[in-house]
């Protein structure tokens, strides 16, 4: 009887060593981005390198490690493809919970989940071949490799996300509410939006931040196509740097334990602090959500 | 206390276990061709380095192996810079370069016990290019540099329409983008240049730009016959103002110096080439070697070169 | 007036959903209609050729498998060892939310810090050096809160009822999950995996720096071995090969390879997960 006590108690263990191991790979990321990354400022100016503009490591004269432009252009494209995807994820969504039937949700589902299933380099390689010159030519500009160009494509990616939690959310509201708006009256576009909307607003917000969380931490999609100018951004035509970029780029050529090297964990510190930081804030909406009760 | 297993339904059984046999087979396979591996003691040489390169030195690879199959040849790019890198860390037998290593590179190199030596394969021409459309022919070395450096900024500075100049260059770990830089620039690079994932890309964006200058190697442009790629044009280079501007496409050119932006394709090793290694250096650097480099719209190696490489004790 | 705002509105909303399939159809109908073209057998089979000018894909499609399969063998057992301590085993609290919110941290973190992560564990401090091994297991870090947060959902599908009827009878808490939890959400344990995998075989960013290489002149021997894989295919023939004409063709045919098996394998999960739910209704 002991003895099966004994093996119960060692299993649970197990499980429990396997459970809290996703607390240790995380804290391992952290510590080991953020002990490379403080040895840059042995070298670099804490200021120099949160505000600086130029980014320039092996530079001819004098190296420099300033992120401002890189975050920027990191916010930018985010940015761009916000505006693009949250506008048309969120109705999408709306379409898919509330307004289309059994028959064409069932249609639609599998199409979003196929388009969360390509990969980054595929995209990329469509923003190459197909997005660059359709922008160019639109726009009269003699390259297509800018700003906008990454926003698009992040937007499709983002997509996705946006759309299956808001979905959810959306399916999620009682059905007491919308019976309530239509018995005062109301049609299906005002419920929808005075009424199914607001009352999903959390688990929306929530996706919006997931959205955001995935566009931020792209890589070979953007070093694909923003033209990865280092200047700082003007516009959305403009070339731009992501940090995921520079550290794809700039990894394979430094040497271990040069200030370059130290530089890149420090920038990819700063990234993963911002991607925690979205993520908490989705954390707290996903919160919100639950707790309504919805 | 029987274990209730054997009461589920039999399909899920039969899965369950059937993928537990999977896994360990695989894990199996894995581990047995694991050792394979250590028995059969192929001999193995890992080349990184530059993009110019990598195709070259494929090549030559893919004709070496043919003649010898027990020796076997991985080639990767991502740069010149990453290349040295790689010696560095001891996780390349050679790196391919196609700048010389800097002084604080060879000190990082000897402080970690690694010993470069500078082989010259090949020799190459950096090719200036615009879209086919451009009315420019020819700019001088001057005019290069400040174009690059974000000095001139607009093509009708250089009796040319009125448009923006639209700059292409390569990343940091690339040894074109630093040899470009500190041989021709002798400055910075705007920070307005797109800084593309390889020549390949440069080339394709100046094909669609109206307004793009490009610098790429020249093997990069012309076919197997000598032919410029469509779509874009080789500027002329002149040394100076007094000076003709001569073209790269013309191999004279680029071996006798006229063409003033060559530069050597560099190999290197930890210590003086031994072994495998030394055999695959040896075919390059030899008659059929050569051709390959030719044919791949580089340059044989000149005189001085083939000096410096006797030096090393590797020609026979 | 009321009416025709709400057409108005809805239809907009429908726009919308027209416009997001309209993205997924451009993307496909442009790499399939250029890349099937260079599609047969010999492309799928060959090594390639002349500098990747000519030849075929094979040793990037075994590659992908065979980095896959070890990332398979990582964060399966893994992830759903963790999902079962979750599930069954954790009580709420302190603890336990530390876990849940690590885990929906990890899902966040870009996959290029996964790469540089993969550097420093297993390139340099484990000492496996640039191999299938270091890169399958980066990959298996990224899949692992995939895993870990599916497999908890496809447990907690089963029904409680289950696990009391196995405790009435005697079993001790493991026997109750072996036998009458594990069995039942095998079906959504397994979606779950393959699409979590499916995500892996077509992430370039981790690879980048932890074994994949541009050219190999045979497959790999063991996992100690560097590979060719198809992101990283797709990702040199589009911007870093030299014979860019010539090898755009073959970036579309590599292009839909990837797709083709990327979708396959979602297919895959798909049907298993219907076909394992309708031989048992949980």
């Amino acid at each position: 009887m002991k003895f099966i006590k004994i093996k119960e108690k060692a299993i649970h263990f197990f499980f429990f060593l396997t459970g809290i191991s996703a607390v240790i790979i995380l804290a391992g990321i952290f510590l080991m981005l953020v002990f490379n990354g403080f040895r840059l400022f042995e070298d670099v100016g804490l200021s120099d390198f949160f505000f600086g503009t130029t980014w320039n490591p092996s530079a001819y004269e004098k190296s420099s490690y300033g992120i401002l432009s890189m975050v920027v252009g990191t916010f930018m494209v985010t940015l761009g493809a916000m505006i693009i995807a949250v506008p048309l994820g969120i109705g999408a969504a709306a379409y898919i919970a509330d307004v289309a039937s059994p028959k064409i949700r069932e249609t639609l589902k599998p199409i979003i989940e196929i388009l969360a299933g390509i990969p980054s380099v595929a995209i990329g390689f469509i923003g190459i071949v197909l997005v660059g010159p359709l922008i160019a030519k639109t726009f009269g500009l003699t390259s297509g490799l800018n700003a906008l160009n990454g926003s698009i494509l992040l937007s499709v990616m983002a997509l996705p996300t946006i759309i299956t939690i808001s979905e959810d959310a959306i399916r999620a509201v009682p059905r007491d509410y919308k019976e309530a708006s239509y018995a005062l009256g109301a049609d299906r576009w005002t419920t929808l939006m005075k009424v199914t909307l607001p009352a999903a607003f959390s688990g929306i917000i929530a996706s919006v931040m997931l959205g955001i969380g995935r566009a931020i931490g792209e890589t070979m999609t953007v070093l694909m196509v923003t033209g990865n100018a280092i200047a700082m951004p003007h516009s959305f035509f403009n070339s731009v740097r992501t940090i995921t970029a520079t550290i794809a780029i700039e990894l394979g050529e430094v040497p271990y334990g040069t200030s370059h090297y130290y530089a890149l964990f420090a920038i990819g510190a700063v990234l993963f602090l911002i991607s925690i930081g979205v993520n908490l804030v989705a954390e707290i909406f996903i919160t919100r959500f639950r707790k309504a009760g919805i | 206390m029987a274990n209730n297993f054997s009461t589920v339904a039999n399909p899920i059984r039969k899965f369950f276990f059937n993928g537990v046999k999977i896994t360990a087979f695989i894990l199996l396979f894995v581990l047995v061709t694991g050792c394979e591996r250590k028995e059969l003691g192929k001999a193995s040489i890992q080349i990184k380095g530059s993009d110019t390169e990598v195709n070259l030195v494929q090549r030559l690879a893919e004709v070496f192996m043919e003649k010898t199959p027990d020796v076997s040849i991985a080639v990767t790019g991502g740069g010149s810079g990453t290349g040295i890198a790689a010696l560095i860390n001891k996780q390349t037998d050679i790196a391919n370069s196609s700048r010389s290593m800097k002084e604080a590179e060879i000190k990082q190199a000897q402080n970690k016990g690694v010993e470069p030596v500078a082989i010259v394969f090949a020799l190459d021409g950096l090719a200036l290019i615009t879209h086919e459309s451009l009315p420019v022919d020819s700019l001088t070395i001057d005019e290069v540099a400040k174009i690059f450096k974000g000095e001139i900024l607009n093509w009708k500075e250089l009796r040319a329409p009125d448009l923006q100049i639209s700059l292409y260059g390569r990343q940091s770990n690339s040894g074109t983008f630093v040899y470009f830089r500190d041989e021709v620039l002798k400055g910075d690079y705007s920070k307005y240049m797109k800084m593309m994932n390889g020549t390949a890309q440069i080339v394709e964006a100046i094909k669609q730009d109206r307004a793009g200058i490009g610098y790429v190697g020249i093997g990069y442009v012309v076919d197997s016959k000598g032919n410029v790629m469509n779509g874009i044009k080789v500027i002329k280079i002149a040394k100076n103002v007094n000076s003709p501007a001569v073209t790269p496409l013309d191999p004279e050119n680029v071996k006798t110096g006229l063409y003033p932006i060559s530069r050597p394709l560099f190999q290197y090793t930890n210590g003086i080439p031994a072994g495998e290694i030394l055999k695959f250096i040896k075919f390059e650097l030899g008659e059929k070697g050569q051709k390959i480099v030719s044919s791949g719209g580089y340059y044989p190696v000149t005189a001085d070169y083939i000096e410096s490489n006797r030096k090393l004790g590797i020609l026979d | 007036m009321k009416r025709f705002k709400e057409i108005i509105g809805l239809g907009m909303l429908g726009l919308s959903a027209v416009i997001v399939v309209l993205f997924l159809g451009i993307i496909i109908f442009d790499i399939t209609t250029k890349g099937v073209g260079v599609i047969n057998w010999n492309f799928l089979t060959d090594f390639p050729r002349e500098g990747m000018t000519k030849g075929g894909i094979f040793p990037a499609v075994v590659g992908t498998v065979f980095v896959t399969i070890i990332t398979t063998l990582f964060s399966i057992p893994f992830g759903v060892c963790a999902a079962i301590y979750l599930s069954e085993y954790a009580k709420e609290g302190g603890m336990t939310s530390l876990i849940r919110a690590a885990i929906r941290n990890l899902a966040g973190v870009p996959s290029i810090i996964y790469g540089l992560f993969g550097v420093a564990l297993f390139v340099q401090g484990l000492h496996f050096g640039t191999s299938v091994l270091s890169a399958g297991l980066t990959l298996g870090l990224l899949t692992l809160p995939w895993i870990i947060a599916t497999s908890e959902e496809a447990l907690k599908t089963v029904p409680q009822s289950y696990r009391e009827g196995a405790l009435a009878l005697g079993a001790t808490k493991w026997q109750s999950i072996y036998s009458n939890v594990l069995p039942y959400a095998l079906p959504g344990i397994l979606t779950g995996s393959i699409l979590g995998l499916s995500r892996a075989a077509g992430e370039t960013a981790p690879i980048l720096f932890t074994g994949v290489v541009f050219s190999l002149p045979s497959l790999p021997d063991s996992v100690f071995d560097q590979f060719m894989a198809l992101p990283y295919h797709l990702y040199i023939l589009s911007t870093q090969h030299h014979a860019i004409e010539q090898v755009r063709p073959l970036a579309y045919g590599t292009a839909l390879v990837l797709i083709v098996l990327v979708f396959t394998m979602n297919m895959a999960a798909i049907i298993l997960r219907y076909r394992l739910r309708k031989k048992f209704q949980v």
